[in-house]
């Protein structure tokens, strides 16, 4: 009897544990669209054509590009080869959690990173200019985590 | 040998009893303010309504911006005008020390004021009262338009008698003026005086501009301009208004700082994705890369030696900070705690470097000496960055940005100081939300 009752205790803490840690991993996939701090979202993403979109997005202090990423650049790219006398800029943003200076730098390289991987995709290096802002652009004021990841952007913009 | 110890202690009780009398500890941070009376300035009665001028009107003004400038270094307490017993003239001739030490002040600021051909003559003397005795007595005669700069100069002149350190109230403050909403920020470079007077406007706020910084003799400014949309670093002439872009890179140049004799400008020059730190002589044009990374540098600036640059660098994975020869060799990194480091700029009196630390989400504004030991944090916030030193070296100016809300609400960004000692943290006003302040020099050397 006293044997069972252990048990009994056990599994109460067993299962509260459980229901516990099911209401952590529950609240997080709806509405955040955030993978280790990349946004993989839409909600401030514009289209170049149906199909392509305008913007690849960074973590934190980086400028590696998500697999997500790289694909939006290669129907960025496809998008450009047919359409030979278009010409874009990319510009590269960071977030406001960063001093200036280095933003700007950083905005620099996430811009070039991704005007890299169109290169090698076909499309001529003259075809396309890189411009930061560093963190003077932000397409999401608020101070939010998610605001931020939507910030570290680099987004491709149609030249006239 | 205690008998050359006791001969050594009695020296130094001398030349403190010849010397100084009072002192004032800016060493610590002082939570014990020195109290000082700065008495109304004496007018000459002669001068009393010459033509337009109002001199006794002057006189006020002069005495209320010294009042502000000691009340604002923490270290001083001006008393309250309505327990002054002696009037200004007597007192300015010879105070009754006693009656001043009977309202507890330790130091008192007399003055005279008249009008001669034209001219605006501000006489002041600085006394000690527990010591009866004079500091030090000057004039200065100007245009009465000027006196303002008359009143900062005073008061660094009583500053440095009393502190033994040079002064920094006749100095300006040139920094970025921020309006609009935060997606759709207005910038534009403003200038003011250091205790917020004066304010102009250098640019329209026509394209975006970025931390601009003053050349040793205040005359030019260098900052970055997003001009027809190419990021370049400019040259502005702050008389003139002549504005000129700095050599004709072909990709962003930013992060500019002048060299501490004003020939070269300093900056990082960003290209195919890849950013370092290159000196360009503003004389001979002539460009040299000064660092060959394939990481970020940038933030560079100048030893006051003009010897070494300590500059930001994420080479080791994340922004740290390093010092170089100005040559670019023996490059060492000596940031080395928790968290990322930013925006080092090195004091004007070379021996600690100024950082913005990221640490666990908070920003922080920082010092350390130049080999990197020695770190202190000055001060926590949400947002702040890019200290920028009191041409004494003692205090540092930086800007703050507030939290914002889901649609960017209450945000604001200010111009706040600090000392290095961690003390007298206040804000500066400005007439718009502010950032990227740089300090001038004296103006009056």
């Amino acid at each position: 009897m006293k044997f069972n009752k252990r048990i009994t205790n056990l599994l109460i803490i067993f299962i509260s544990a459980l229901a516990l840690s099911a209401c952590v991993t529950a609240k997080k996939p709806t509405g955040v669209s955030m993978s280790s701090d990349v946004y993989t979202g839409t909600d401030t993403v514009k289209y170049l054509a149906s199909g392509v979109k305008d913007r690849v997005f960074f973590a934190t202090n980086r400028s590696t590009l998500t697999s997500a990423s790289r694909d939006t650049l290669r129907k960025q790219s496809d998008y450009l080869r047919k359409n030979k006398d278009l010409n874009v800029v990319l510009e590269g943003h960071a977030d406001e959690r960063g001093t200036r200076e280095y933003n700007l730098a950083l905005g620099e390289k996430r811009a070039n990173t991704a005007k890299d991987y169109m290169m090698t995709y076909g499309v001529s290096g003259k075809r396309i200019s890189v411009i930061s802002y560093g963190k003077e652009k932000p397409v999401n004021s608020a101070s939010t985590p998610l605001a931020w990841s939507q910030n570290r952007r680099s987004v491709t913009v149609k030249v006239k | 040998m205690k008998k050359l110890f006791y001969i050594f202690t009695i020296l130094i009780f001398k030349f403190n009893f010849a010397y100084s009398l009072i002192e004032v500890d800016i060493t610590r941070g002082n939570l014990d303010p020195l109290p000082i009376a700065i008495s109304p300035l004496h007018v000459d009665p002669q001068s009393d309504n010459y033509q337009d001028v109002k001199v006794k009107e002057l006189g006020d003004l002069i005495s209320a911006v010294i009042e502000k400038n000691f009340k604002s270094t923490g270290l001083f307490n001006p008393l309250n005008k309505d327990a002054f017993v002696q009037k200004p003239d007597i007192a300015h001739l010879k105070p009754r020390f006693e009656d001043w030490s009977l309202i507890t002040a330790q130091a008192l600021v007399t003055g005279k004021l008249l009008m001669k051909d034209d001219k605006l003559k501000v006489e002041f003397r600085l006394w000690d009262i527990s010591a009866n005795k004079e500091m030090i007595a000057l004039a200065f005669t100007t245009t009465p338009s000027n006196w303002r700069r008359v009143a900062h100069i005073i008061s660094d002149k009583i500053y440095e008698r009393l502190t033994g350190e040079t002064g920094y109230f006749d100095t300006r403050i040139i920094y970025v003026s921020e309006t609009g909403p935060k997606t759709q920020r207005v910038k534009k470079l403003a200038i003011m005086d250091q205790d917020g007077k004066n304010t102009k406007y250098l640019t329209l706020g026509n394209e975006l501009v970025l931390t601009p910084r003053f050349n040793p003799t205040n005359q030019l400014v260098t900052y970055l301009s997003y001009f027809r949309n190419l990021p370049r670093v400019y040259l502005l002439d702050i008389e003139t208004g002549i504005q000129e872009v700095v050599g004709n890179f072909p990709g962003m140049t930013f992060a500019p700082r002048f060299s501490p004799d004003g020939k070269k400008i300093i900056m990082s020059f960003a290209k195919d994705g890849n950013s370092d730190i290159y000196t360009m002589d503003l004389e001979t044009r002539l460009v040299e890369k000064i660092t060959e990374d394939s990481s970020i540098d940038t933030s560079p600036s100048f030893s006051p030696n003009g010897k070494y640059i300590c500059f930001n660098s994420d080479r080791s994975g994340l922004q740290q900070i390093y010092t170089m020869k100005s040559d670019g060799s023996g490059v060492k990194r000596i940031s080395f705690g928790n968290g990322i480091y930013g925006t080092p700029v090195w004091s004007p009196r070379g021996d600690l470097i100024a950082f913005t630390k990221v640490r666990a989400g908070k920003f922080y504004i920082g010092v350390m000496r130049s080999d990197g030991t020695g770190e202190r944090l000055l001060t926590e916030n949400f947002y702040q960055e890019a200290p920028s030193w009191s041409p004494n070296g003692r205090l540092l100016v930086f800007y703050r940005e507030t939290k914002s809300g889901q649609d960017g609400e209450g945000f604001s960004a200010k111009l706040w100081s600090i000392d290095i000692t961690g003390y007298n943290e206040r804000e500066l006003k400005t007439e718009t939300d502010a950032s990227d302040p740089s300090w001038s020099s004296l103006l009056s050397k």
